[in-house]
């Protein structure tokens, strides 16, 4: 089964049981593992990977089923000692890279990071050749006096 | 006999109002470019023609739903006869068919006020913005008529109907679209504005001044949209998170971010007749976004949690308006943006170039959040990746542009206009900056753990809020105290509005960092009766009972929440089970403090008894809408300021005058 098909079929079983089940509440007390440290761990990894039947929700927040098994997934491999970056593998290994809210850094993706600096630095170029040329134009000869811009000005009240 | 008939008779009115609009986009604009002045002159009473009329269509669309006239399939498939009478009224857009009726009633609300308040315009431009806003609402009546069509009837009326989605029977949720479509459709003024100045060839001082009310409104009602929209997921999904960075909620964020940066140079077009093609841009990309905001919503193209329609032929409707109107005005733009000539002249260290800077900041900023959220869509479509752009992706590169904003803002509204120095401007900021690090070096050694994130939060608030007091605290001259308070008071109220919006925005910073850092949460099973103590309060579980409420069974708990001993409040938060549309939500209780909130969730019975529950203290969480409503209250003072309304010295002063500053 691909990632796909995987992700197209939990999505229907999440269209079809989640109005019938009850919402169970994101973590759940039985879940949270007894060593506060592994525990906050998890609840930062959690917050990375997105529930595969909700819409835009991490697991960490997600009542869905399929949420919760994820969740225990992640504790069970922090549990047996993988680091964090090798519960993520797991996941994805498993669900696809899909599941990762925040986008890896290759291939097109890199498309995605550089976008904004990339922008930035051509908006800030542009506007920098913009406000040298402007500096570099002579000053328009003013069409009225210092006094009939300040009778101007208090006429209109500013 | 009538009243059997109100919901054909609204239809009518709509497909006359399609036709009114058809002649008032054709007629006024053949007339501005011949000078006809009859012509030109039936804008305006087609513009209120069809404002009246859709509200009549509105009206008829709103009385099905108060009847529960159920041979209305809109009315069918979204109210029921338990709901109470708020909901059925707000369900006239809680769905696809109503809310674009909605939208189309607020856009020809803001044709029809251009037409009453517009008496300052010239003719021609008058008559070529009202043509072109009525062009916006062809395409709309158009969408509505042939895809989308509120009024169908079926033959065999069912005896009740399916329910409102239960998430959305709720005041917070029930008045955040109305608000987000003032300002989304506030919008095509600006756009409307655009493309007649583009049409006309001249872009002045007057212009800035005619078009930044309108953007101002837009903003102000988006602000306020958007604050409704972030609070109502706060109390209503259940664990406190106020935003997700959810493609819904960008797509409101984006028009935001756009007004914001043109409400800025608009300011620059009409004191220094300076950035006026920049401006034309804005102006078009700004109602751009609303329209792909518009899209993304009711397309459901990206699906999340808020996209209920989804159906592409109206997705592909809306692409072809999109595609249209910004393909039109974009080529106009290319035609004729070269002839804006600009005239103030700048130095690069002064309020021109630091609002440059803002609206490159904005701009860039907004780009961001747009390609984060067409990323996943763009990816699978070229790239055969499936994948996911979430919080994490948007607050990394987000958040560098709010800080950014945030440092430069108070020191680009001290400098002076055309050329200023950077040591003048920072001299009397000294006392912020100083208020600043303080605090922040306060924060830094007081919090637990080590977050740079709340520290900088209230460094960057501290600096945003300060600068703005000691703005205003400047304008009042070097004389004595009692004259400088009196002449701060009678400053204008659009420095006031500056000042006022600033510090707003100052405090949404800082509460957007001090929640996210200084929130805790503790989770665990409670049995009834049972104590438990969090960060200080001692809270309690005395009961939970069944509630039965008009279209939902609800289980409830009784929490006392007490500190040291001493009461503070009973809470209850709730678990609901709405029977007809078979949905359950969670009803979380708060006590809205100055300082906290206190956030308990009713969890499951547990197997072993016992009943889950969480419990949350969110500090400044009030501070965040407070924030927003005082950018939005702003906006308001700046719109009330004398030269809006006195506009007739802007026509005054049109021609070829120097700009009054």
């Amino acid at each position: 089964m691909t990632a796909a098909t995987l992700i197209r079929a939990a999505a229907l079983a999440c269209a079809l049981a989640l109005p019938v089940s009850g919402p169970a509440l994101a973590v759940q007390p039985d879940e949270v593992l007894d060593d506060p440290v592994l525990e906050s761990r998890a609840r930062e990894i959690s917050r990375g990977l997105r529930c595969l039947v909700c819409r835009n929700e991490a697991i960490d927040e997600s009542n869905a089923d399929l949420a919760r098994d994820m969740r225990l997934l992640v504790r069970e491999r922090l549990v047996e000692g993988d680091s964090d970056e090798e519960v993520v593998a797991f996941i994805v290994d498993r669900y696809g890279e899909y599941v990762l809210l925040q986008p890896t850094m290759t291939g097109s993706n890199l498309a995605l990071w550089l976008a904004a600096p990339a922008m930035l630095l051509v908006g800030g170029g542009i506007a920098v050749v913009y406000l040298r040329r402007r500096k570099a134009r002579p000053e328009p000869e003013a069409t009225l006096t210092p006094e009939e811009q300040a009778r101007l000005k208090d006429l209109l009240g500013d | 006999m009538i009243r059997g008939m109100i919901v054909e008779l609204g239809h009518f009115a709509l497909i006359l109002a399609f036709t009114v609009a058809i002649v008032q986009t054709i007629v006024p604009m053949i007339g501005a470019h011949y000078g006809w002045r009859g012509w030109m002159a039936l804008a305006e009473p087609a513009a209120t023609a069809q404002f009246v009329l859709t509200g009549f269509a509105f009206a008829a669309l709103t009385w099905a739903f108060v009847t529960s006239d159920f041979s209305v399939q809109l009315v069918y498939q979204n109210s029921h006869t338990l709901k109470p009478l708020i909901y059925k009224v707000t369900g006239v857009w809680g769905n696809h068919e109503g809310s674009l009726l909605l939208w189309v009633l607020i856009l020809t609300l803001f044709g029809a006020c251009a037409a009453w308040f517009g008496g300052n315009l010239p003719p021609r431009l008058k008559a070529r913005v009202l043509a072109v806003q009525s062009s916006i609402a062809v395409a709309f009546f158009a969408f509505i008529l042939f895809t989308s069509n509120p009024f169908l009837r079926t033959d065999m009326p069912p005896m009740d109907g399916r329910d409102l989605n239960p998430l959305l029977q709720d005041p917070g949720l029930a008045f955040h679209p109305p608000f987000l479509y003032l300002g989304y459709v506030g919008l095509s003024m600006a756009f409307s504005f655009a493309v007649a100045a583009l049409i006309e060839g001249r872009v002045d001082a007057a212009w800035g001044r005619w078009v930044r009310p309108w953007t101002l409104a837009a903003w102000v009602f988006l602000t306020i949209g958007i604050a409704l929209g972030s609070w109502w997921a706060y109390y209503e999904l259940g664990w406190g998170g106020f935003w997700f960075w959810d493609p819904v909620e960008n797509a409101s964020f984006m028009p935001w971010l756009i007004a914001a940066a043109l409400l800025h140079s608009a300011i620059v077009v009409e004191k220094r007749e300076a950035l006026k093609s920049w401006t034309i841009l804005l102006a078009i990309m700004a109602f751009g976004f609303s329209l792909i905001g518009t899209f993304i919503v009711r397309s459901g193209v990206l699906t999340s949690v808020h996209a209920f329609a989804n159906d592409p032929e109206r997705g592909v409707f809306i692409l072809m308006i999109i595609a249209l109107f910004m393909g039109g005005a974009l080529t106009l733009y290319a035609a004729r943006a070269s002839a804006m000539e600009a005239k103030g002249v700048f130095s690069t260290v002064s309020r021109e170039a630091a609002l440059v800077a803002n609206n490159v900041l904005l701009a860039v900023s907004c780009f961001v959040v747009f390609i984060g959220t067409i990323w996943p869509l763009v990816a699978e479509m070229f790239f055969d990746r499936k994948l996911s752009v979430g919080p994490p992706f948007f607050d990394m590169a987000f958040t560098p542009f709010v800080i950014a904003l945030a440092i430069l803002l108070p020191i680009g509204s001290m400098l002076p206009w055309k050329r200023g120095t950077l040591s003048r401007a920072m001299r009397p900021l000294m006392p912020a900056l100083v208020l600043a690090v303080a605090l922040m070096a306060l924060a830094w050694a007081m919090q637990t753990g080590n977050s740079a994130l709340g520290p900088l939060g209230l460094m960057l608030g501290a600096w945003v809020v300060s600068g703005a007091l000691i703005d205003l605290w400047q304008r009042g001259g070097r004389e004595g105290l009692g004259l400088r308070l009196r002449r701060i008071s009678r400053l204008p109220r659009a420095d006031w509005g500056k000042a006022v919006a600033h510090a707003g925005f100052g405090i949404t910073v800082f509460a957007v960092a001090g929640l996210t850092a200084w929130q805790s949460e503790d989770i665990r099973v409670v049995q009834i009766g049972e104590s438990f103590e969090h960060r200080g309060y001692d809270i309690t579980l005395t009961d939970v009972q069944r509630i039965e409420g008009p279209n939902y069974t609800s289980t409830m708990g009784f929490m006392d929440v007490s500190r040291d001993g001493r009461f503070i409040a009973t809470l209850t938060p709730e678990k609901r089970n709405y029977f007809i549309a078979q949905m359950p939500t969670t009803e979380a209780a708060i006590q809205y403090r100055f300082w906290r909130d206190i956030y308990l969730v009713l969890g499951d019975p547990q197997d072993g008894g016992g009943w889950a529950v969480r419990t949350y203290i969110k500090p400044f969480a009030n501070w965040l809408w407070a924030g927003c409503i005082i950018m939005a209250l702003g906006g308001v003072l700046s719109l009330t300021d004398r030269r809006f309304r006195v506009a007739a010295g802007a026509r005054r002063t049109a021609p070829d005058a120097v700009p009054a500053e």
